[in-house]
This record gives C-alpha cells, structure tokens and sequence, in this order.
C-alpha cells in the first residue's frame, strides 16, 4: 500500500546512527539493544504489513528503570521513539521510523501481585492479553478485553488502542478495565496515575492515556480488574437470511432487556471462510449469523437462550442451533476468533474497524458492498453486533499493487460512511497511519486542537509515536495564529 | 454583583465564555448548584448555569444509548429510561442533602463533572465508564466535540471521559451522550447484622468473588443503622453488611440461595426482599445516614478511596484520633466517613493515615473556612500535578473556569 505518506526521515539523526547505538549500549546493557540489520528488520512492521520502515535501533528493556534511562537518553538527544508491544497493531500503531528508536516491552512480562480480595492484580505490560487471564484462571477469576489477537498481543499495546473483544458489551474494553498504571514520560521521568483502587485524585488522566496509542508515554506496569468467571458460557447460533432480519433481532434482544455477553455478526462470505477452516457447525445456507453467548448456571443459561430464541422469531431465522458441549462451544469462538487467520489462508485482505450506531446496520451493510463492488473486490464483514462496531475485511491481490490501492480507497469510504452515518472511523483498533488523514472525517479543527493540545502537555516535543493519529499537517493548527477570544 | 449568564443554546455558551474570557472573569460553572458545598470555596465575579440548556436529544433504547443537554435534570432521564424498562447503570449519588444542597434536581451535567458513582460501580463502572461523547466549550471559546454516540469508539484521545469528574473546572458541557442499560426486574438483598467492620468487609469480598454477580456491597457501622429510614433495619442497632443480587426473578432466586450457602460462616442473613431493597440502596444513594439532622452534634464528611483489604485498617486507625461512623460501600473501597466536626475535619490525621495503608480522601462537608484552609481534594504528586496544570492550561488558559475549585493550581 503506497496511500499514507509517511514524514521524511531525520538525515541528521540517521547519520548519527552508530554513535546513538553505541550510547543506547552505554544507557541499556548490549543484551539490551538490536542494531544489525537482520535484527531490526524483525521489527520493521506490525500488523498493517504493507507499510515498512526500519528502525534507527531497537531496545528491549527490562525494568522500568531501564525504559526511563532510554527516554531521558533520546529526550536529551531529540530522538524520536516509538512503542512497541507484540507488534500486532492493524492500524500501524507500531510503523517504526527510519530516525527513530523502537522501545519494545515484550520483555517486561512478569505477575507482580494479585489481589483476589480487592479483585485486581498488578502486571508488566509486556505480558500478553491471554497470560494475565492464565496467571488467574486457577482461581475462577479473568480480565475481562480479549481482542482476537489476544494470543500475541501484550497488554502495553491494548492499553495503547484502548482494545476490546467479543465480551465488551458485557465486560468494557480496556479503559474500564484498568485501575492505574506505570508511566515512563519523554523526560524519563517514572509517574504513577491511579493505582490499587478507584478514583485516583485530580483529573481522570488514566482516560487520556489508555488510547492515545503511544503518545503521551511508555506504560511499564499496569494494574487491571480481574472478575470472577461465570459458572458456564454457551453461544447459540441462529442464521439468517438477511442481514436485515439479524440486525432487527439483536435489537429485539437488546431491548427486551437482556444484554448477552457478546453478539458477533458473520455474512456469507465469512461464514464460509470461517466454517472451512474451524469446523464449527456454522450454517453455509444463511446470508448472515449471529453468535450470541450467555453466562451463568445451566438453568440460567437455558432459560436465557429460549427467551432470546423465542425474541427471533418473528424474524424468522432459518436456523438455529445452541452449542451441547464445551467442544463445540470452543470451536464456535476458534471459527469466529481466527476469521482474520482464515479468510488470509484465500485472500489477501485488508481489515477495517469502524463503528455504526446498529439501526442504521442495514442500509450501512448495503453500501459497504456497493463501495467493494465499485472498487471490484469483494467483502466478508465480521463485526461485534452488540455494539455496533463492524470489520469488513476486504479482499484483494496483494501482488498486484494496484489492487491494492483499491481496497484503500475502498476503506477510506467506507470509514467516511460510518462517520456520516453517525458511527467513528475505530471502535477498537486504533487510528495509527491508517486512519490519520481521515480524522477530520471526524473531528472539527477545534477538535484535534483540544486533544493535540494534551498531547503537548504530555509529550511537548512531539517526540512519541509521531506521524501517527493526527493528519501530518494538522500540527500547524497548534500555531496558527487564532484570534484572541473576543466578547460577541 | 454576580454576573449571571444562563445560556440557552450552545452558541449562547460560547457567546458567554468568550466575553467572560476576554475580560478573565473568575466563573463558577454550575448546573443545578446542588453540590455548590463541596470544593474549595472559589471567588466568583460570575456564573454561567446550565439549568437552561435542557432536553434529551436521543434516546435509542435498543442501541443503549442516550444524549441530552446538560443543564437536562437526572430526574427527568431516569424516569424516561424507566419508561423503557431501562436505567443508568452507575447509579449516580445525589449528594444534595448531605451537603446542603437540594435533593432531586440534579443535573447530567453535575452528574458527569463530578462523577459520583453508587453502589453497582462495584461491577458496571463509574459515571466515567458510561459516558461516550460529549460537546462542549473549553476556556478559550472553542466549542468542541469528543466520543460519540456509539458504544465502542478509539478514534483519537478520550476527552469526553477525562472530563468526568474535572468539577467544570476544563470545559462547560453542552451536550452529554451516555450509555443506558436495562433495569433488572428483581432486586434481592442479603444483610448481615452484627459483622465487624473487618469481617463485615471480607463477606462482602467473598461475595464478590463468587459468579453470582453481585451488584451492590455495603457495610454501616452501628451509628448508621439507627439512622436508617428503614425501621426494619433500623432497629437492629448493630452493623449492617448488605449485598445486592440484581437480575431476572429465577435467576435472583438461585443465585441468593447459592449466596447464602457460600457466605455461611458470617451468619444467617435477612433478606429484605424487591421493594425493600429498592428502598435501602435508594437511602445509600441519597446518603440518607449521612445527612445532618436539626440537633445532631456538628460533623463533618469525607470520602475516602482505598484497597478493599485495607479498609478496616483505615478506619480502625482513624476511630483511635476521633470519633467517626462510616458507610463502607464497593467492598470497602470506597468509605464514606462522618467524623465529628473539628478545625481541619481531621484531615491531618486521615491522610497520614492513608499514606501508610494506601488510598486518598475527599472533604465533602465542611464548613466554608475549613475548606478554605486545608485541602478538599488529595494532594497530588508533583508528576501529576504537572501533568494536571498543564491540562487545566490547554483547556482554559486564563484560569476562568471555577478557578481553584479543585486545587489552587487549577
């Protein structure tokens, strides 16, 4: 892909390469930093693999301490840095730069305390998604986000993108997950906001900093709610034969009362991408399913799922069926949890994330297929129904580049459309590169100023993540010269 | 003379900002006044209330969500949501009467800026957890916009959540958009008498630790009980540690049985059944036990937030300064603490006290020149409170916004 630009890289900076490396070594141990080429080029892209840039240096470190002594070195020395957790990012949240130092937590990883009384526990953020739910499921407990990349992905990184997951629309996303943090500012210097308990004093800067992917600081260690597991979870899947008809129904549901810890939405061709590859007993005569889990006792769970079968029926759904053993259970989620990994073993794809208020989820299904067609590529969308927030993965060549623009135009409309419809360009992702020029879809110059504006406060030489989140240019609307306040 | 501007369009806000910005007016920022009595007390040349800026502009109960301007009375939004079967699920407090203010006529806005969050935060989150969007005008005149009003929204930072609970001391919200969720049917409650605080609180732990889904945890001491309106309650005299179960009825039914069994070892609970119960988290959410009456000896009112594990600790050191009754509410975690009235409400004393075991407090009742002399909210660390000076400065440059509200710096 070839659409976003990307800011010229420092000379000046590059040119110092070998004596930034050398001091890097000098401030983080050699163990610590990858300067050979081979090295870095593992480190080259995240998950929005067509966009590449090496990295000035990498450094992994291992204490706190170490990650402040990194930035005060590249504050000191007007160096650039970007933070990197597993690298999984699909909105180019951890693109490198050639000028700039990755500082990657990866190896910050450890449980450093859990409280089952006080249901929370303290990690280094470098521990993936999926561990801190490990460290405590003996117990009965788990945390809550599970982005399906949740395998990989640390924890530093859903704290940058403020990740969510299936079981959001029970549970939260990230941000509401999250009791304080560890932050290593620009200066290096270490700050602690919130902690053990709720409502740190002062202003809720916790909300500022969980989402602003990588901007305003490096988060070491983080202490996040854990919540005791529900007795069981079964999904049912009931199929369809319009979207329409299982957009009416999630509705139904929604308003009837109950809020099922997650609906998932799958059309036709993801049902079939996805049903190739999991074997879950999808339906493959259906335009759209619907998974939808419950949680509680077993009798719970079968009165909830007859309430909410017998709320289906006037949209008549063309099949039905409620998973009978954990098995299957299990192979329901691998289906919908891999559909990204399935529909890559067919086609190339490039995976979108905005967000529509669900009454207009219809009319918005149509269009979006109506851009792809216009485009000449086809679309399987995939999204959280509950809440709204649509993936339509688009397919294309990726050996042919011109295929390839095409389904970043295609993406960039369909964004434009979730904005015009009343939605957002990412319900969960991240704005990244990806997004960055379309967030005055989005957002009135006043505002990116009151959200740039924090930025400064935080991070005053734009040092952090830079190119990323606001439009390139959109920095000169911080020196524009705006006319003093003046009384109507 | 106060100048007094009550805006009734968001361009009349802006209006009214930039005027009082260019001339650098101190401004209170009010909705319906109600918690006027907490805070540090600010020199105000002007007010802008939002008591005019009032409707709900969307309400789509199926996809959970709901705007309206902020000067609209919770009253009426609750009672709109009831209507749908629905609620705001972090049953926000109204502080009015046990801080001199007027019970009832809070506004969204008041609810948002200060984000004072009930009992079922304990699993469903604070007022910040619910808010998705907002509009707004910052110090400099700038109307803004943040969120929206879908559920799952990353595009750029999270302004609007920040605002919850900034005590209208960045931005003037116009318009507020939040998440609703539906009411659950049956309401159920365990109550224990008698439980020390200590023990009372590892029930309420336990609880929490089973997957029943418990929605509400408190514990009063026995000078709380008596002054409940409740006189089931209220004659127990003893402490109280009640639980909440909130679902639908077979499920409320199971779920209070299995409570019961795991929660066998502190006793035989009373369970005060769906209206009752209605009715006690009702008191708790008013703070109905910590409102003064005509003749009780003067007191004052803290907030105090700590780990769960050590809140008994807390309190047992502060009892050993002075006298005090305190309502445990989210397993401990947060305390609401009556201590009788002294010259620094004890605050000397409190915050050492939480320096040792971890935690922060909040004065919410005083008087006028002991808000004055000690600080009302935590002290901060010098990090944050950098980080919190620079953010009041990129919002409201001139300092105009209740200036010294919250802190003196901000």
């Amino acid at each position: 892909m070839s659409l976003i630009r990307l800011p010229e890289p420092d000379a000046a900076i590059m040119a110092r390469r070998a004596q930034i490396t050398a001091d890097l070594i000098a401030v983080a141990g050699r163990d610590a930093v990858i300067s050979d080429e081979d090295g870095r080029r593992a480190f080259e892209t995240d998950a929005l693999t067509s966009y590449r840039r090496m990295p000035l240096a990498v450094v992994l470190p291992q204490t706190t301490e170490a990650v402040a002594n990194v930035m005060r070195y590249c504050h000191t020395h007007g160096i650039k840095v970007i933070a990197r957790g597993a690298g999984t990012s699909l909105a180019g949240g951890a693109l490198p730069a050639e000028d700039a130092v990755v500082i990657g937590i990866s190896k910050m990883n450890r449980v450093l305390d859990i409280d089952y009384a006080g249901r929370c526990m303290r990690v280094e953020t470098g521990i993936t998604n999926v561990a801190i739910t490990a460290a405590v499921s003996p117990e009965g407990f788990f945390y809550a986000p599970d982005p399906s990349s949740q395998l990989a992905c640390t924890l530093a990184g859903n704290l940058g993108m403020n990740s969510g997951g299936a079981h959001c629309l029970k549970y939260g996303v990230t941000t509401n997950n999250v009791l304080g943090v560890r932050m290593v500012l620009m200066t290096g210097e270490i700050v602690d906001i919130g902690g053990s308990h709720v409502d740190a004093p002062g202003y809720d800067l916790l909300s500022l900093v969980i989402g602003s992917e990588g901007q305003m600081g490096i988060i070491t260690e983080a202490t996040v709610r854990i919540i005791k597991a529900a007795e069981g979870a079964r999904p049912m899947l009931l199929g369809f034969d319009s979207s329409e008809a299982a957009g009416r129904c999630v509705a139904a549901i929604i308003g009837s009362g109950i809020i099922p810890v997650a609906i998932e939405f799958m059309d036709r061709p993801a049902i079939q991408v996805c049903e190739a590859y999991a074997k879950a007993g999808y339906p493959l005569d259906v335009e759209a399913l619907l998974i939808i889990e419950v949680e509680g006792s077993e009798a719970e769970i079968s009165e909830r799922l007859q309430q909410m079968l017998d709320l289906a029926k006037p949209f008549r759904p063309t099949s039905h069926a409620i998973s009978e053993s954990e098995d299957q259970s299990a192979r329901i989620w691998k289906g919908r949890k891999s559909a990204f990994g399935a529909l890559g073993r067919i086609s190339d794809y490039y995976c979108m994330d905005g967000t529509i208020p669900l009454g207009r989820l219809s009319e918005t299904l149509t269009a979006i297929s109506q851009i792809c067609t216009g485009y000449g590529l086809r679309v399987a969308n995939i999204f959280h129904a509950g809440d709204g927030n649509l993936h339509p993965l688009i397919m294309f060549d990726a050996n042919d580049p011109e295929s390839e623009q095409r389904a970043e135009k295609a993406g960039a409309d369909i964004l434009t459309l979730c904005v015009e419809v009343g939605g957002c360009l990412t319900g969960e992702h991240g704005v990244g590169i990806e997004k960055r020029d379309l967030m005055t879809k989005q957002f009135t110059p006043d505002d990116l100023r009151v959200q740039m504006r924090i930025k400064s406060v935080f991070d005053p030489g734009w040092l952090l993540n830079p190119a990323k989140v606001f439009p390139l240019d959109a920095r000169a609307l911080l020196v524009e010269a705006k006319p003093l306040p003046q009384a109507a | 003379m106060v100048e007094t501007f009550k805006p009734t369009s968001e361009s009349d806000l802006q209006a009214a900002v930039l005027s009082l910005g260019a001339r650098k007016v101190a401004t209170e920022i009010a909705g319906a006044g109600t918690k006027r009595g907490i805070g540090r007390p600010i020199e105000r040349a002007a007010v802008i209330e939002t008591t005019a800026l009032t409707g709900i502009m969307l309400y789509e109960p199926t996809e959970l969500v709901m705007s309206a301007k902020a000067g609209t009375s919770l009253a009426q939004i609750e009672t709109t949501l009831a209507q749908n079967g629905q609620m705001l699920a972090f049953e926000p407090m109204d502080l009015g009467p046990a801080t001199g203010g007027t019970l009832g006529v809070q506004t969204i806005g008041g609810v948002f800026a200060t984000s004072f969050s009930g009992a079922r935060r304990i699993t469903m989150g604070a007022a910040r957890d619910h808010i998705l969007g907002v509009r707004a005008v910052n110090g400099r005149g700038e109307i803004f916009k943040s969120g929206g009003r879908v559920l799952k929204n990353v595009t750029g930072y999270d302004v609007a959540r920040a605002l919850a609970g900034s005590w209208g001391t960045l931005a003037v919200m116009s318009e507020v958009t939040f998440k609703v969720l539906p009411k659950p049917p049956q309401t159920e409650t365990l109550v224990f008498a008698g439980l020390s605080d200590e023990i009372g609180i590892e029930a309420l732990c336990a609880s929490l630790g089973t997957p029943f889904e418990v929605s509400g945890t408190a514990h009063l001491t026995a000078g709380l009980t008596s002054r409940l309106e409740l006189p089931l309650l209220a004659r127990e005299a003893a402490t109280l540690t009640a639980i909440r179960i909130e679902n639908f009825p077979s499920s409320v039914a199971y779920r209070v049985d299995r409570l019961r069994q795991a929660l066998k070892i502190y006793g035989e609970p009373i369970l005060l059944g769906d209206e009752t119960s209605r009715v006690f988290w009702a008191e708790l959410r008013r703070l109905s036990v910590l409102t003064p009456m005509p003749g009780d000896p003067p007191s004052q009112l803290w907030r105090i937030s700590t780990a769960p594990g050590k809140a008994s600790k807390v309190t047992d050191a502060i009892r050993r300064n002075m006298a005090i009754e305190a309502l445990y509410d989210a397993s401990g975690g947060v305390i609401w603490l009556e201590v009788s009235a002294s010259a620094d409400a004890g605050a000397a004393d409190i915050r050492r006290i939480l320096s040792t075991h971890g935690g922060h407090g909040t004065l919410i009742r005083a008087e006028r020149d002991v808000r004055q002399t000690i600080e009302v909210f935590q002290p901060m660390s010098a990090a944050i409170e950098r980080l919190t000076t620079g953010i009041k400065e990129s919002f409201d440059p001139a300092r105009i916004f209740n200036p010294g509200r919250m802190y003196a710096s901000v």
